[in-house]
């Protein structure tokens, strides 16, 4: 029984965590219209700063700074969002696919640099010994998470709230008009672009808080926790809830972890020891099959679009 | 065999059509086209002559209504079979391949013959308009509006069609380039087509036409001879929308009895204003 | 060195030139960015392995290698068995998703699936063949010695001269067959050809074709030349998105510029910057066309 509730507590952690990233791209594609295909690399920049900031001290990297907990977690965003604002300014007023392809390069190439920049991100081996503050708290690892699950769901809480006030908002109401029809809300004297980047800097500063709740979880970052495959998982969280939802968003994230977790276990259990690496890729397929079949059988696609199209309808 | 007795080439009844099906534009439209007979078809902004014709080249979706082409039914057929099925239809824009050279746009004209047979049309095609084939290098970007105009007639006459289809052929053109491309249309019809086109340059269409069908607000208002509407007060007032005298009953022959919808229509346009 | 990362440059370019015709040509016939489409490369460079062992059976492979070239004719036998068979998943996979999608749903989510059908494409590779590279054969080749003191594998000399013949072919192809004509056709307005009696069904049926070929006989000159591994396609995405941009979707020559290009400025680069940021540069290459003309090379993106 504990090992049960051990296991769901832990589970429950990274998918509130992912949960807090999928409200961030729900903001950018849901509610802005804008397709960000490098979401991984916004997560990894929060989870790298926050692995520096409040990390110890490490031989020929950069660190040794060991901040509180929380001053990692608002660095991490900054940095995340400091990052969306560079990227934004350059990007932005791309359509749908040229931002999808640049945001994938950037995703790419941020993995680049961390894999790379070694003095820094400590390369290929990442960085380790980045403290968790519900380790001192308890002798068991089980009071442990279940304190960190505390400040992981407050986390998602702050950010849901957040997220519905500020869609209710005049700002949020500006988002729906620039999505609906552009040129009409720029006669209106409205700035699209700056509403578009700050959407994307908000959604991104999320993403980097997502990163960084992470690695102050598992306790060491490297390259290979922000492949594509988190790209992907996220965007089919947000696909699955439901775009444009922020209760959709945080299910969404749930769900798919759920499945995630779950064909992972089914996998380790059927498969073979000898070729468990390739029964791995059966995790992805299976995810990746769901996807596809939940796109070709709802008919109207991902949500976003669908409530674009049917205001138009209503003539 | 008289004009009159002949079947028509083109015959479409109760066109219900429209862009998305929960919006038709068109309420029950009917058109009608002989053999060797130029048809046009005239209305107000709005009126829905684009759609119809459309509708009749398989562009636009028939929720209802009927359309045969020499008593074969070709209703909501595809509109890559059209031309293959002896239905010509020349697009008001993009009715040419700019990137393409005269003689690629030809050869594309002929895709539905075999490859010798369109061969020897398309030199028919160069002997019959001798500016094409000066040209037949050149990308059809380098033509200018009239020139482009020959050209996509041309294209579609490689399938030798019964029926040819124009929207607003004239658009754009200088009056010298549209008088010209009229002439044009004449002689089609004088080969033994059948001619349906939508023009906004009323009068002037109207003087080259046999037949003239006046639309407004996707429905039928007034057919019949091209002279006798060019005379008829009736069809200026349906342009400018105004309440018409009602019991002008200039009948002549042939002319389709609709002066019920045109009472009706008078009194809801004059309900609703002058319309633009 | 300058000679060497030129003519690497220049052999690199040849590869994504082949497989950016294909996406060149879906992105604009198509209008949406497929980013399955490097997986048709990895897929080509693995079907041919399957073709290859088939022709073991009947012959012994090692004994008859043409010429100096590291193989001999099952390889060319498996190049056409690859193109082929990496056709027809092209060929399925639009029937089953992507043209079921273009007709109910809108352009991005074309797009997602691509992101979609590209990882489970990767993953079906893990788990068909395993994580390891794999190379087609054991042999040994002996580098000739050209002009500026660079050196060139007789293979690479081979994938120079196979792209050349490819896009000579296709030139032909689309200038003097009425289905070329008929493509380029439907690539500038696809509903002038429908009204001209194309069947651009058809026609876009011939696009996968002749894309998927593209992209297997890329993917097999990079196992020939480099190696074969799961993640060939994934490292191909940014290059060959930056040669299709670059070139404008919808060309031919354009894209098989692009793709010099990219090429080029890849192994040229490390010159200047680190060569583990390499990969970095098609990117950089995209951000700056794209910077100037946000709309794609030649405004097709409206």
């Amino acid at each position: 029984m504990i090992g049960f509730v051990s296991y769901l507590v832990f589970f429950l952690i990274l998918a509130l965590t992912f949960g807090i990233a999928v409200l961030g791209l729900n903001l950018q594609w849901g509610y802005t219209g804008l397709f960000n295909a490098g979401v991984a690399g916004f997560i990894a920049v929060g989870g790298y700063v926050m692995a520096i900031l409040t990390g110890p001290s490490r031989p020929e990297v950069l660190g040794g700074f060991e901040l509180p907990f929380v001053i990692g977690l608002a660095g991490a965003m900054l940095a995340a969002g400091l990052a969306a604002w560079i990227i934004g300014l350059m990007t932005l007023r791309l359509r749908h696919e040229y931002l999808a392809v640049a945001t994938f390069g950037i995703a790419v190439t941020i993995h680049l640099v961390c894999l790379n920049w070694e003095s820094v991100t400590g390369g290929t081996l990442g960085l380790i010994g980045i403290p968790n503050p519900a380790r001192g708290l308890s002798e068991s690892v089980l009071m442990q998470n279940v304190f960190y699950l505390l400040i992981v769901a407050v986390a998602a809480l702050v950010a849901f709230v957040a997220l519905e006030r500020i869609v209710q908002s005049p700002w949020g109401r500006m988002l729906k008009a620039i999505r609906e029809d552009e040129e009409a809300a720029a006669s209106l004297g409205k700035n699209p672009a700056r509403v578009r980047l700050e959407s994307f800097v908000l959604g991104c500063m999320l993403m980097g808080l997502c990163g960084a709740l992470y690695v102050g979880f598992i306790g060491y970052v490297s390259p290979s926790d922000f492949l594509p495959i988190v790209t992907f998982q996220i965007w089919t969280m947000l696909i699955v809830g439901g775009s444009a939802n922020n209760r959709g968003a945080l299910v969404g994230a749930v769900l798919v972890w759920g499945v995630w977790v779950g064909s992972g276990f089914l996998v380790s259990r059927v498969v073979p020891p000898e070729i468990q690496a390739q029964g791995g890729a059966l995790q992805a397929i299976l995810i990746g099959l769901i996807l596809v079949l939940t796109l070709l059988f709802r008919p109207k696609g991902l949500i976003g679009e669908e409530v674009h199209v049917s205001r138009h309808a209503q003539l | 065999m008289s004009r009159q007795t002949q079947k028509p080439v083109l015959s479409a009844s109760g066109i219900v059509a429209g862009y998305r099906p929960d919006l038709p534009i068109l309420h029950g439209v009917e058109v009608a086209v002989k053999a060797g007979e130029v048809a046009t078809i005239i209305g107000p902004n709005g009126a829905g002559k684009s759609t119809l014709i459309k509708a009749v080249a398989g562009l636009v979706a028939i929720s209802a209504g009927t359309v045969l082409l020499d008593d074969r039914e070709i209703t909501g057929q595809p509109a890559h079979q059209l031309a293959r099925l002896g239905a010509g239809f020349v697009p008001q824009t993009g009715n040419v391949f700019a990137s393409l050279t005269i003689q690629e746009n030809l050869v594309l004209g002929g895709i539905g013959l075999n490859r010798a047979e369109a061969l020897a049309r398309i030199k028919e095609i160069y002997q019959r308009y001798p500016m094409l084939g000066e040209k037949r290098h050149d990308k059809a970007a380098t033509l200018s509006g009239g020139q482009r105009q020959i050209l996509a007639v041309a294209r579609v006459l490689i399938m030798r069609p019964r029926l040819i289809l124009l929207d607003e052929p004239t658009a754009g053109l200088s009056p010298m380039a549209a008088a010209e491309l009229f002439q044009l249309v004449r002689a089609l019809a004088a080969d033994g087509a059948a001619i349906l086109m939508v023009e906004q340059n009323a009068r002037a269409a109207l003087k080259i036409s046999d037949t003239g069908f006046v639309l407004a607000e996707g429905q039928n208002r007034l057919s019949g001879p091209a002279a006798d509407l060019l005379a008829d007060a009736k069809v200026g007032q349906i342009f400018l929308g105004q309440r018409t005298k009602a019991k002008k009953a200039a009948k002549k022959a042939g002319q389709k009895p609709v002066k019920k919808a045109a009472k009706k229509a008078a009194r809801k346009t004059s309900k609703k204003g002058a319309k633009g | 060195m300058f000679m060497q990362h030129l003519a690497d440059g220049i052999l690199s370019g040849a590869i994504v030139a082949l497989g950016a015709i294909g996406l060149s040509f879906t992105m604009k016939i198509l209008r949406f960015a497929n980013f399955s489409h490097s997986e048709l490369l990895t897929w080509g460079g693995y079907l041919a392995l399957i073709f290859l062992a088939f022709a073991g059976s009947f012959a012994d492979l090692s004994a008859s290698n043409i010429g100096p070239f590291s193989f001999g004719w099952p390889m060319l036998f498996a190049m056409l068995g690859s193109a082929l068979a990496t056709s027809l998943l092209a060929v399925l996979l639009h029937y089953l998703v992507f043209r079921r999608l273009a007709r109910t749903a809108g352009h991005m989510t074309l797009v997602f699936a691509s992101f979609g059908i590209a990882l489970l494409l990767r993953h079906l590779v893990l788990l068909f063949w395993g994580h390891d590279p794999i190379y087609y054969s054991n042999e040994l080749q002996f580098a000739i010695l050209i002009p500026g003191g660079a050196r060139v594998m007789p293979d690479q000399v081979f994938l120079l001269g196979l792209t050349i013949l490819v896009v000579v072919f296709l030139h032909l192809f689309l200038t003097r067959s009425r289905t070329g004509i008929a493509m380029r056709g439907v690539a500038e307005n696809p509903e002038l050809a429908r009204i001209t009696g194309v069947n651009v069904d058809w026609i876009i049926i011939w696009v996968w074709v002749i894309g998927a070929s593209g992209a297997a006989i890329s993917g097999v000159l990079y196992g020939l030349t480099v190696q074969l591994r799961p993640e060939l396609g994934f490292s191909l995405i940014l290059p060959l998105f930056a040669a299709a941009i670059l070139g404008g979707a919808g060309s031919l020559y354009g894209a098989v510029l692009g793709g010099l290009i990219v090429g080029l400025s890849e192994n040229l680069s490390v010159m200047v910057i680190p060569s583990t940021f390499k990969p970095a540069v098609p990117f950089l290459l995209i951000l700056v066309i794209l910077y100037f003309r946000p709309d794609g090379m030649f405004g097709e993106r409206k």
